[in-house]
């Protein structure tokens, strides 16, 4: 099956392909025998509206002041600088940048620790699978609800739960200090099971040679580990890190339901930001300015993961 | 000295099994930690559902009700239009997963027979892009087509969502499809929709099954979209539960039966599908956004 991470960089390299309009071209064009084209047209068409058309106008609106249900007018790129100096902007920027760095390394972590539990037989593993995926496919802001009740610093279960162990209740997400960490901590209770899985796929796919030389030159399970297993998912483990750092950075339901923003501003992030500019400020040209910045960011993120990925390749 | 060996061999043997014992528990444990936490909020949900609100707010925690009620279910429904917002969510998800396999599944054929990858990756960019930012131009446009206030804006906003679900899986649908009968049908003369039409897509059930599946379910999750585009009358499950109950100060208990409510039919869909979401369509991590 291809998979939302492996099918460009890979088939673009088995067959290689000409340019996008090209190959749009060969399939309008009159000549061809296959007029595939009519297979795709009208998903294009859907696409275009919805997709492709919002990127253009977002670019068209990011050069105006634009306020809903006034005027507009052209301000060329007035909003990107003003954006650049909004310390709003920059602290939602910082903290970004800190939610995705937590919201990746323990999802990576913890994933590969269940992945390899998962990659051994035990009697209803099925079951158990299933059942450690259902937090990624549940519904976020009914989970969000459940761990606001969770966090309650009074009555809540997860500080009942520390008194147990002998650990002073927290203030969880009412507190500046604590409230990405906690907001974090549901992030990877949701993602996790994302992570496992690619690394489950990973483990699956390796070759049993170098695991049996090992045994015969008697390796350490640890030895084995860093030596063999680790090195090998490497690659599945970066898409993963990519998948996580696109989806971390652009976490909104679990943020916008727990604390909305807050306290005060401690968990705003780009998202939520870039939501109350558009439609709790109206500042409609303003926040498509945040935007292309956003989008910028993520497509940056990516391909700078892309790059590590490419490098730190396993090749036999 | 033949019994000293013997011995040592019997104890060797014995410290093996014990050391194997040994490992069996420690891993029986390790599964239990890893899928505890997994299981557990769903518990906790399940259990706050059940119990008055008494024991809700108790502390120590009541886990198991003591006296379980369905209470917090009709409370549910007496607080708001529930089951409006739950035709709402039928509607909105049904239509554009509908929509999405109509147009999705002969998109992913065509992709994967002409090798267009290019579009491909057009379907890798929209699943990148933050949501957010389709919201704005879109809510402009509906705004001006006077759409606000129904059912529309919703429905085309979760094509968004459910199009490059249905598209890419289905991609990697046929790409694995072998063509030997497809090109046998071309060569008798038969047409490339018949080609598709009668051979390809009943074979491609499985894969139509599961993108529609997927689709439901990241259709039904979405929330951001009806935060901003949904009215009072339009309201789907996920934006009536944040909307309605948090801001109508009503307690836990029917707090937590209107999240169940919403999610139980995902976890159902999710339980029903497990193999296939393991068996590698989110291998790549499909996902709606």
């Amino acid at each position: 099956m291809a998979t939302w991470a492996t099918l460009p960089g890979s088939k673009a390299g088995a067959h290689g392909f000409g340019s996008f309009w090209l190959r749009l071209a060969r399939l309008v064009g009159p000549g061809q025998r296959r007029p595939y084209v009519l297979f795709v047209l009208p998903a294009l068409a859907i696409i275009a509206a919805v997709i492709i058309f919002p990127w253009f106008f977002t670019l068209f609106m990011s050069v105006h002041d634009w306020k809903i249900t006034q005027s507009r007018s052209f301000v060329g790129l007035d909003n990107y600088a003003q954006l650049f100096g909004d310390e709003r902007f920059q602290w939602a920027l910082l903290r970004t940048l800190y939610y995705t760095l937590l919201a990746v390394l323990a999802p990576l972590i913890l994933g590969t620790l269940a992945a390899l539990v998962f990659h051994r037989k035990f009697p209803l593993r099925g079951f158990l699978r299933g059942v450690f995926i259902l937090p990624m496919m549940a519904t976020p802001v009914a989970v969000a609800l459940v761990w606001t009740m969770m966090f309650h610093p009074q009555l809540g279960v997860l500080n009942y739960l520390l008194s147990l162990v002998g650990i002073p209740p927290q203030l969880w997400v009412f507190d500046p200090g604590t409230v990405i960490p906690s907001l974090v901590l549901v992030e990877t209770w949701q993602w996790t099971p994302l992570v496992m899985l690619i690394v489950l796929g990973g483990l699956a796919a390796l070759p049993t040679e170098p695991y049996e030389a090992a045994q015969l030159d008697g390796a350490s399970a640890w030895q084995t580990f860093w030596r063999i297993t680790f090195p090998m998912v490497l690659p599945f483990l970066m898409v993963a890190a990519i998948i996580r750092t696109i989806d971390a950075v652009k976490a909104f339901d679990i943020i916008f339901v727990i604390s909305q923003g807050g306290p005060g501003t401690a968990s705003e992030t780009l998202n939520i930001f870039l939501y109350l500019q558009a439609f709790a400020f109206y500042n409609i040209g303003y926040a498509s300015a945040v935007v292309v910045v956003f989008f910028a960011l993520i497509i940056a993120l990516s391909l700078a993961l892309l790059y590590v990925r490419q490098r730190s390749k396993w090749s036999p | 000295m033949v019994a000293l060996t013997t011995a040592s061999w019997q104890l060797q043997r014995s410290k093996r099994r014990l050391r194997r014992i040994a490992n069996r528990v420690a891993f029986g444990f390790a599964v239990f930690v890893i899928v505890s936490p997994a299981i557990l909020v769903f518990l906790w949900m399940l259990s706050l559902s059940f119990k008055p609100e008494i024991e809700n707010i108790a502390y120590p925690p009541i886990f198991i009700p003591e006296h379980p009620t369905l209470a917090n279910f009709a409370r549910v429904f007496e607080a708001s239009p529930f089951g409006r917002y739950l035709v709402n969510s039928l509607i909105v998800t049904g239509s554009a997963t509908l929509l999405a396999i109509a147009v999705g599944v002969p998109a992913g054929y065509g992709i994967a027979k002409a090798k267009a990858y290019r579009l491909a990756v057009l379907v890798l960019i929209a699943r990148i892009t933050p949501n957010l930012s389709y919201l704005i131009p879109l809510f402009i446009v509906f705004q001006m087509l006077g759409l606000t206030g129904t059912l529309w804006p919703m429905v085309i906003t979760h094509l968004v969502i459910t199009v490059p679900i249905v598209v890419w899986v289905m991609i990697g649908f046929f790409e694995t499809l072998h063509p030997d009968l497809e090109e046998a049908a071309l060569i008798d003369g038969a047409t490339l929709w018949q080609a598709f039409r009668y051979i390809a897509l009943p074979l491609s059930r499985p894969g139509v099954v599961v993108a529609a599946i997927l689709a439901f379910i990241f259709s039904w999750n979405n929330f951001i979209f009806g935060v901003v585009l949904a009215g009072r009358e339009t309201r789907t499950l996920p934006v009536a539960v944040y909307n309605v109950l948090t801001f109508e100060q009503i307690s836990w208990g029917p707090l937590a039966a209107a999240a169940l409510l919403v999610t139980l039919p995902v976890l159902i869909l999710t339980v029903v599908i497990q193999r296939e979401i393991v068996g590698g369509l989110a291998a790549g991590g499909v996902k709606g956004g």
